[in-house]
């Protein structure tokens, strides 16, 4: 079983002081968001040059390319990202196959996208399936991070 | 005046009985479960898990992989959460008035994957096609496209 609500204790006490820092003073809260996008493209990067020996870093205009481009490659209803992202990233979407809004992708409007490999590893997955019908490599992933990291 | 107090606390009695049998009607226990709300609300509403049975649930969970044509596989320790809550409030396993009504058409043993083929959404949802073909609504389930309060299991007609 996963426990979400901790019962009170010394160490929630100090995590509630820290958020309480946090609330109090945004620049840091939104200086950790960068560094944890940071380090998710850091790890995306060694897997891309893994895969590639002249791997030269990620482009956010590949990052656009990958986000405009239809794809056609799996579920029909998603031929590309902007079949549910609209093609301003910024913009509220709404997912085709299920009507939910879709909070924009673009970091400048919603700071805490790709913050968590988890959730960054499990859209990716969903998503590239979807859109590309296939996984997506770390050269795409990066780029496209890039891409909505200046957005 | 005394003659009359009886048919009148009678009237009264129906209107106060009515009242909530016909509010149970449009309510069902909302998601309490703050994992299941987040996992299963990535994507669409997290459905309120009496709109079908436990051993659908447990189908369900069994089948993330092919979620309705999409991968929806999560971590196994968060799936296994999940499961537990979705069985243990499924509409076989709670006292719900709008649970009851949708189990009462599923056959014994069955297994419903979709609460949208059940035929007690279908006999509140006969509608022209120009209502399922508005743009927020995309899906038939869809359910806050039209019932805004439907997350919190208020599905009282809009």
């Amino acid at each position: 079983m996963i426990r979400l609500s901790p019962r009170p204790s010394a160490l929630s006490l100090a995590a509630g002081l820290g958020l309480a820092a946090m609330l109090t003073a945004p620049v840091p809260a939104l200086a950790d968001a960068t560094a944890d996008r940071h380090a998710i493209l850091d790890a995306l990067a060694e897997e891309a040059r893994a895969a590639n020996a002249d791997f030269a870093g990620f482009s956010a205009a590949a990052g656009e390319t990958l986000f405009r481009t239809a794809w056609a490659g799996g579920d029909d209803r998603t031929p590309s990202c902007t079949a549910c992202h609209t093609e301003d990233p910024r913009a509220m979407g709404r997912n085709a196959k299920t009507g939910r809004p879709i909070e924009p992708v673009a970091v400048s409007v919603k700071p805490d996208r790709f913050t968590d490999p988890d959730e960054v590893a499990k859209q990716f997955r969903r998503d590239c399936k979807a859109v590309l019908g296939r996984a997506c490599t770390a050269q795409e992933k990066g780029d496209y991070i890039t891409f909505m990291a200046e957005q | 005046m005394t003659r009359q107090a009886f048919p009148i606390t009678l009237a009264l009695l129906a209107l106060v009985a009515a009242g909530p049998a016909l509010a149970d009607d449009d309510w069902i226990p909302p998601v309490t479960d703050e994992l299941t709300m987040a996992e299963c609300g990535d994507c669409h509403m997290a459905f309120q898990p009496g709109f079908l049975p436990a051993r659908s649930w447990e189908a369900m969970m069994d089948g993330l992989a092919d979620h309705f044509g999409d991968d929806a596989t999560i971590a196994p320790e968060k799936a296994d959460h999940i499961r537990a809550y979705l069985t243990a409030n499924a509409g076989d396993r709670i006292r719900s008035e709008m649970a009851r009504e949708y189990m009462r058409w599923v056959r014994e043993g069955g297994v419903p994957l979709r609460i949208t083929e059940n035929p007690e959404f279908l006999g509140e949802h006969d509608f022209r096609p120009s209502v399922w073909e508005r743009p927020e609504v995309v899906t038939k389930s869809n359910c806050p496209a039209c019932h805004q309060a439907a997350e919190r299991g208020d599905y009282e007609d809009d």
